[in-house]
């Protein structure tokens, strides 16, 4: 690990300052992503910034029947919280499918938000890697792509976002809010916090250098029922190939409308609204779901050895659409 | 124990010994040799940072290198090494410690980050004249083979069954609106956290289960 200093911070708009005011400086959470990569020397951080005391570790319900998310409550405590799991068992099921009991006891939801790919590139400081190292081109387009993009790629960087709970909050219409150095606040849908790799892959988001995730808000849920779906190498504590959040209004065995975003397939929670508009376009349900399917899975294309993903994608999409409609498939 | 003894036992007292050791987080064979020296830091001096903690129930002060885990405090600084270095990575969970009560990976945390938390590692949990139910449980049950992931297992077991009594779902829950049957689906799935190379697991599951019935946690 390269030599760094350490600061904890005691307020919000104090933590973005002490950050923003130096290039080298880092925010610094539940440390689970960070310190790995620290570790690793992929993260060099000269000056950390402790936000993991800050008194953003409440879940409160909003005016508008929906929650805050504090930025620094756990994933466990998201995961477990009554209100959670009674309206928003999306983001329940996605964060229990993610990393280990120890490790959701020590992520925080604005560090999950931002943590990093796990391209086997990226986090080997001897391979190329434009994410890494700009300009030095993209080890993974040629190599071993397993777990990479089939959507949204670009040959400067065809590296997945490896979070479960920001596939569950996309869906979900979650916003995100923030404050930066000079104390000015702001609130980002989770469809526009990552940036498209095209656009520089080394800079993941359209955060500022120093800008603070504070909260998460969650407006009410949407009707219909709330299944999530992860497909991965092993039952357990394995990242996602693909997973699959879908919320379903089914009354009488007709489909009414839905939400539908995959994780595991592109640098961001996939989110496609011409897969929405189907879900209810068409009169019988499978017929939607596999009209769904393809329309969410438009413009795949695989580099080699994840060519796979696309076919299970559109299978588990199916397969999902129809558990949450409660139509056997 | 002198050579001698240790030639006289049998395999199976060897292996008593041994897997005794393990539950308890202590070294055996290599009991004798001088604690491991603290990593080479890279760079110039750090600027050291002092850290207040509470570890096993005795308070402690140390001054730290920032970079040093939490893990790296406990066994490099205060010699307790039954928290174990497995992958340093957060993918193996044999540094699971408790802090607050909690399980978390040592290996992923600054120990300046703890500062007043209350640290529970595997020697806080039992002794061999005292041991913790789960200790026992693993004994009886044959909870492993080599013995490195031990300590992890047991520390993340003990964690693991206040989430239960707390209510607290997980994956395989297949309700979440409904109390938890701790099952050995659930058990499985709440300890993938914890890998065992030797794939001790169904002995694990054993121990984890008998010591939830016995209640005595
Ligand atoms: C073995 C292993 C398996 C895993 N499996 C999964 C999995 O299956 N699914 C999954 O989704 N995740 C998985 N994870 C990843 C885990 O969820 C993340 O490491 C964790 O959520 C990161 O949160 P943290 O609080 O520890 O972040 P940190 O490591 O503290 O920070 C991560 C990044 O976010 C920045 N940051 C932190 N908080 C803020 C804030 N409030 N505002 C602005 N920036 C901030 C930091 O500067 C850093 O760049 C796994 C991790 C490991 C080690
Ligand atoms: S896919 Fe992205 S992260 Fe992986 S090597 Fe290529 S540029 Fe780096």
């Amino acid at each position: 690990m390269t030599p760094f200093t350490y600061e904890r911070a005691i307020d919000a708009a104090a933590a973005a300052r002490a950050v923003a005011e130096r290039p080298d400086a880092a925010f610094i959470a539940g440390g689970t992503n960070l310190v790995d990569l620290m570790k690793l020397g992929v993260a060099r951080p000269k000056h950390l910034v402790d936000v993991s005391r800050l008194k953003l570790d409440t879940i409160a319900e909003s005016e508008d029947g929906g929650l805050f998310i504090g930025a620094q409550v756990k994933n466990s405590a998201l995961a477990a919280d009554a209100r959670v799991r009674g309206a928003y068992p999306l983001l329940s099921r996605a964060l229990l499918a993610g990393a280990s009991g120890q490790l959701r006891n020590a992520a925080s939801t604005g560090g999950n938000l931002l943590q990093r790919t796990r391209c086997p590139y990226f986090t080997n400081t001897a391979t190329p890697c434009n994410k890494r190292s700009p300009g030095s081109g993209c080890s993974a387009l040629g190599g071993f792509n397993r777990i990479h993009a089939v959507l949204g790629a670009s040959d400067a960087c065809i590296a997945t976002h490896p979070s479960d709970m920001a596939v569950a909050m996309t869906a979900l219409d979650a916003q995100v809010r923030t404050v930066t150095g000079d104390g000015a606040t702001r609130e980002i849908p989770m469809s526009g916090l990552y940036r498209d790799p095209a656009q520089g892959p080394e800079a993941e988001t359209v955060l500022t250098h120093g800008e603070l995730i504070t909260a998460v808000r969650l407006p009410p849920p949407p009707p219909g029922r709330q299944v999530y779906r992860k497909v991965r190498d092993r039952a357990s504590y394995a990242f996602a190939l693909v997973s699959v959040a879908a919320v379903v209004d089914a009354r009488d065995g007709q489909v009414l409308g839905g939400r539908l975003a995959l994780g595991g397939v592109a640098h961001k929670p996939w989110r496609v609204s011409e897969a929405e508009q189907t879900l209810g376009a068409e009169s019988r349900p499978e017929a939607s779901f596999a009209a769904a399917a393809d329309a969410a899975l438009k413009g795949a294309h695989g580099y080699g050895a994840n060519d796979f993903k696309i076919d299970l994608a559109k299978r588990t999409i199916r397969r999902t659409l129809a558990d949450a409609a409660g139509v056997s498939s | 124990m002198t050579e001698t003894d240790f030639l006289r036992l049998s395999r199976r007292e060897v292996l008593e010994a041994s897997v005794a050791a393990a539950a308890l987080g202590v070294c055996t064979s290599a009991a004798a040799a001088p604690p491991e020296a603290a990593p080479a830091l890279e760079g110039a001096a750090q600027p050291t940072f002092e850290v207040r903690f509470t570890v096993n129930g005795t308070p402690k002060t140390l001054s730290l290198d920032p970079r040093t885990t939490l893990l790296d405090a406990l066994r490099e600084h205060l010699h307790l090494t039954g928290s174990k270095k497995g992958c340093d990575h957060g993918q193996c969970g044999a540094c699971t410690v408790m802090v607050g009560g909690q399980r978390i990976n040592s290996c992923l945390t600054l120990a300046v980050m703890h500062e007043g938390d209350e640290v529970t590692t595997i020697e806080g949990l039992g002794a061999a004249a005292d041991l913790h139910p789960m200790q026992a449980a693993f004994l009886r049950h044959d909870g492993f083979q080599c013995g490195y992931c031990t300590p992890g297992q047991i520390c993340s077991s003990v964690a693991m069954l206040k989430e239960v009594e707390a209510g607290w779902p997980s994956h395989v829950t297949e309700d979440l609106g409904i109390a938890i049957d701790l099952t050995d689906a659930e058990i499985r799935e709440r300890m993938s956290g914890n890998l065992c190379r030797c794939a001790a697991y169904p002995n694990i599951v054993a121990a984890i289960r008998d010591a939830s019935e016995g209640g005595a946690l």
